[in-house]
């Protein structure tokens, strides 16, 4: 079943016409079919992308398979992603890995909570090393986080909706804008 | 202690600097204005009396880069931005745009004039949501203005800017797998001159591509803005680093943060900079440039950190992407090593096979070390594992992972002895770090 609708399909059409090639254009366009597949990308998913840009669908998946943001499996409504690397190691970001596996009762290592609210991941140097220990939620950087703010955080965001990841907006005058 | 002359930063505390009024109000795109009025190779003369060197971690003369590219406009050429700071300890392209995102935009305009490009792609590491929205609202506000477009100002030139996101791999940041992965395909680094043509000449698409840091062209503003000669004045260090650069500095420093310094800077006037080691503590070592760049000895701190200053005994290759990651006594090597192993044999894309199974063993001879089962003979075996990484894998990422584990075997031997004869006892409860 083809979920594309005919809006979706024109955003890829504005993504390909900033190439010049549509292969090029993949790797936009599993963001947008990630998005439309509430955040991961099934083969259905990947399928209708190899379709639109002509593409055989095994590319398409040995392309999306090499990237780790693309999600093969479903998440939970937010993912938190802590980064574990040396900057925010020595400033306490195992001790808050730990914090958060015992309060969500769920392993670091991508496990989802049993309500399905909350994912949780150590991830590598988010490049934001300077404010350690940093922490990833959908789009959005909480940085300097101590283990209050975490359980802060938390709370907040079991009442919010999950924040999607939409590819930008081009702002070539003669571009449809969606 | 000397005054660090803001030249990228001069901005930086303006309230809505990242709008294109206030930046206009500040100067902004009048170094665009002045260097389209220039021939193209006038501009690529100035940043070559400059002595500009690329800011992504090689170092390389920009000038040399962007002078083998072909001087028609028969075929497109492509300006390709790299923003996909992976490198552990390296934040200042993600600082840089998301505060000051037109410095970026005004820096990719000059050098596609300068290289004949029409046509320019910012990829953005995949996380960088942020920094994306800022840099693609300022894309958009310079196409208002007519900066972006068709015959921008009259010129007769097109310049297109267009970001293009990442998704997950720090191998991307290597440029020839960055070209792969604009072009759709998996993030892998492909055969290099003189193996292959130059990318200047045959990249991205087949065409003629520059593939420059996000650092590198913001650069541009302040020798336009000077004139390369007297850019070149600043510096104190070698004549082949001049200028200021950009260091994210994080660890155990009292004022972590991203800071413009002049290159050549007293190395321990950089530390003051920042506050110092945290109070209290003592300098056990630091990673100066990122962390493929490996692990400093505490003295001397008096030399100048540039890209020529770097003590050598350090076994250091420099600078690289300017992540200084600062660590004090209360820090266990042998953890620290094994997570930036780790992150490396997270990261190799397995093409070749000394990093692909190198990293894959190192990984596992530290796995044991921290379980408390290494044996003494491990650490030879380390050392030999790296000898036979180094030289011999496909791009600098294999190299680049074995320079903190060497440097850490000739710093801090003891440290691995120490804890290979106590056992899972003399480990460091990993969750005790930072207290
Ligand atoms: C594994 C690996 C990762 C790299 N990551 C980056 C990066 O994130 N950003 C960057 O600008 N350069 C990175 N580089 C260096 C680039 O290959 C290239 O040298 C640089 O982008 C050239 O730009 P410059 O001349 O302006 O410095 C990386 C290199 C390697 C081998
Ligand atoms: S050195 Fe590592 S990352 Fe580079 S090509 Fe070889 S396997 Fe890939
Ligand atoms: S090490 Fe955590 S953000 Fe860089």
């Amino acid at each position: 079943m083809s979920k594309f609708t005919e809006k979706d399909k024109a955003r890829l059409d504005e993504l390909i016409s900033r190439y010049p090639t549509k292969k090029a254009a993949l790797l936009p366009s599993l963001w947008v079919a990630q998005e439309v597949y509430g955040g991961w990308l099934p083969l259905e998913a990947m399928d209708e992308v190899a379709q639109h840009l002509e593409l055989p669908t095994a590319d398409v998946q040995g392309v999306a398979t090499f990237y780790t943001m693309y999600n093969k499996e479903p998440r939970g409504q937010h993912a938190i992603e802590i980064c574990h690397n040396v900057s925010c190691m020595v400033l306490g970001a195992e001790q808050l890995i730990q914090h958060c596996e015992r309060k969500l009762g769920v392993s670091a290592t991508g496990e989802t909570t049993a309500d399905g609210v909350f994912t949780l991941a150590r991830v590598e140097c988010l490049g934001a090393c300077c404010n350690a220990p940093a922490v990833q939620v959908g789009g959005t950087y909480y940085e300097n986080v101590t283990a209050e703010q975490m359980d802060a955080l938390l709370e907040k965001l079991k009442s919010a909706p999950s924040e999607v990841v939409t590819p930008p907006q081009s702002a070539m005058p003669e571009m449809r804008k969606f | 202690m000397s005054e660090q002359p803001q030249l990228l930063y001069k901005h930086r505390h303006v309230p809505g600097i990242n709008t294109i009024d206030v930046w206009m109000a500040h100067g902004g795109y009048e170094n665009f204005k002045k260097a389209l009025a220039m021939e193209p190779d006038a501009v690529i003369e100035e940043v070559k009396v400059s002595g500009l060197r690329g800011r992504g971690g090689a170092g390389f003369p920009t000038h040399i880069k962007w002078n083998a590219v072909p001087k028609n406009r028969d075929v497109e050429h492509y300006l390709i931005i790299n923003a996909d700071e992976g490198e552990p300890g390296t934040a200042k392209d993600r600082d840089l745009m998301n505060g000051l995102p037109h410095l970026l935009v005004e820096g990719c305009l000059i050098s596609m004039h300068a290289i004949r490009a029409s046509k320019c792609y910012i990829y953005i590491r995949g996380e960088y949501i942020e920094p994306w929205k800022s840099v693609q609202k300022a894309i958009n506000e310079a196409y208002e203005k007519g900066f972006c477009g068709k015959n921008v100002l009259g010129s007769g030139l097109d310049f297109d800017i267009y970001t293009h996101l990442g998704a997950g791999a720090y191998e991307c940041g290597e440029e020839s797998a960055l070209m792969s992965s604009l072009m759709g395909e998996r993030g892998m680094p492909r055969m290099k001159p003189p193996a292959a043509p130059l990318p200047m000449i045959s990249g991205a698409w087949k065409r003629p591509s520059v593939v420059n840091n996000v650092e590198t062209v913001s650069t541009l503003l302040p020798i336009i803005e000077l004139g390369g000669a007297k850019y070149a004045e600043i510096g104190y260090g070698s004549p082949r680093s001049r200028g200021t650069k950009l260091f994210s500095i994080s660890g155990h420093v009292e004022k972590p943060g991203v800071y413009e310094i002049v290159l050549g800077t007293p190395f321990s006037e950089v530390l003051e900079l920042c506050g110092g080691v945290r109070k209290g503590h003592t300098l056990k070592t630091y990673i100066p440039g990122g962390s493929s760049m490996g692990f400093a000895p505490p003295t001397p701190l008096d030399y100048p950190f540039d890209y020529e200053g770097i003590p050598a005994n350090t076994k250091t290759l420099g600078l690289g992407s300017g992540g200084l990651i600062v660590f004090d006594e209360t820090t266990p090597i042998v953890p620290i090593t094994q997570r930036l192993v780790d992150f490396y044999h997270h990261e190799s894309c397995g093409k070749c096979t000394p990093c692909r199974e190198g990293l894959n063993w190192l990984h596992k001879i530290y796995g044991r070390i921290v379980a408390g089962a290494g044996k003494e003979s491990d650490i030879d075996l380390i050392w030999d594992i790296c000898d036979s990484i180094r030289g011999k894998s496909f791009c600098a990422l294999g190299e680049g992972a074995i320079w903190p584990v060497m440097t850490s075997l000739l710093l801090f031997r003891d440290e691995y002895l120490a804890y290979i004869r106590g056992g899972k006892d003399a480990m460091t409860d990993l969750t005790t770090i930072g207290l």
